[in-house]
């Protein structure tokens, strides 16, 4: 696995963000057993508390469960994977129109040049 | 995690007439690694032979899980000196028994698991090894003891980055995730990904601990670009005249 790490920004916050993208890009798939605590951290190089913090996230957004018998497995749960899914589309969509702001453009002409590129 | 391993309380420490420590506080808890860090001749040292029981401070009171830095205290910390003491005529494995006999928490197979790793032969005089070498096997022997409270002064300083990392790698992978790591050290940029808080200690006194993610979620900065904000000195102008 590989792990991106910025210094100027909360560590637990970028495991978490990037924990997500390996679930939704299918690296780990419902219902599989994450590794634990320990393992992942010495693998990204971080502190286990720090990568408690993520994985707590991770349950309290419910994109796994955490049972005393299988450990912390990824939710099974579709509508939680699409809905976070949809969430990161969004965040997305609104850092595109931000940007194309900064650039001078309107809503309306950056919607259109998204249209016009890429067919 | 949460019960407090170290107290300090307006702790002075005298160097002649100079002050070492000059009424530092703080508490930590236990479960915890921490950054000790400042800048040089900061207390850094001297913090950790105080906490370790070498040196007696003139004023203060010091705690080490309940207790006075003494006999008890050295059977729950163990401690990294900046400095290697091996004499060089014994063996790797003479430093094992000697740690055997010494400690009860120290790991013997441990210790040899990691030698193995790092390909270090246990029968070799310690003067065949090089100081990279060394420092590692000091390292070995320091995080194959089940410790409370590891004091780690320095244990980055000597080695080439990779083995940095591999040091690092130890330190995580080694440590009693009851117990608390303190890590003394000005190479912050490498270390501030293991660690959980940070105190930044100046002419002998702690002028700020904070969690490291609270620090880059507030500031948006690496503890790396607040410590030399916070610690920045003026650079010498080579005497030209204050034109106005």
């Amino acid at each position: 696995m590989e792990w991106k790490l910025d210094d100027s920004r909360p560590i637990w916050i970028q495991l978490q963000e990037q924990l997500t993208r390996m679930i939704l890009t299918g690296r780990f798939r419902a219902g599989e057993r994450l590794p634990s605590v320990r393992d992942l951290a010495s693998e990204a190089g971080v502190n286990p508390n720090t990568m408690q913090r993520a994985l707590a996230g991770l349950d309290a957004e419910g994109l796994t469960v955490t049972n005393r018998t299988a450990g912390r497995t990824v939710t099974e749960d579709d509508s939680v994977l699409d809905g976070m899914r949809a969430k990161l589309a969004h965040e997305l969509i609104r850092q595109f129109y931000e940007a194309a702001e900064q650039l001078g453009y309107t809503r309306e002409q950056a919607l259109e040049l998204l249209k016009r590129s890429g067919s | 995690m949460g019960e407090i391993l170290i107290q300090c309380q307006d702790v002075w420490k005298y160097y002649g007439k100079k002050e070492a420590l000059g009424g530092l506080n703080f508490q930590l808890s236990s479960g915890r690694i921490v950054g000790l860090l400042g800048p040089n001749g900061s207390g850094k040292t001297t913090l950790m032979k105080v906490l370790n029981g070498l040196l007696h401070p003139e004023r203060g009171m010091v705690l080490i899980d309940g207790e006075t830095p003494g006999i008890y205290t050295k059977s729950v910390v163990s401690y990294l000196p900046d400095k290697t003491y091996f004499a060089d005529w014994m063996k790797v494995s003479d430093m094992f028994d000697l740690f055997q006999d010494f400690y009860e928490d120290f790991d013997r197979e441990k210790a040899e698991q990691m030698c193995d790793v790092l390909q270090i032969q246990t029968n070799q005089k310690m003067k065949t090894l090089s100081k990279g070498t060394r420092e590692k096997v000091q390292l070995i022997l320091v995080m194959s003891r089940r410790a409370k409270l590891y004091l780690l002064d320095e244990p980055i300083a000597g080695v080439d980055p990779a083995a940095r990392e591999f040091i690092l790698a130890t330190i995580l992978n080694n440590y009693n995730p009851e117990g608390t790591v303190l890590i003394s050290t000005h190479l912050i940029a490498d270390v501030e990904r293991v660690l959980d808080e940070v105190l930044f200690i100046q002419n002998g006194k702690v002028v700020r601990q904070e969690m490291v993610d609270d620090i880059r979620e507030k500031e948006g900065k690496s503890v790396d670009e607040l410590f030399r904000e916070v610690f920045r000195t003026v650079p010498y102008g080579g005497g030209a005249a204050d034109v106005r």
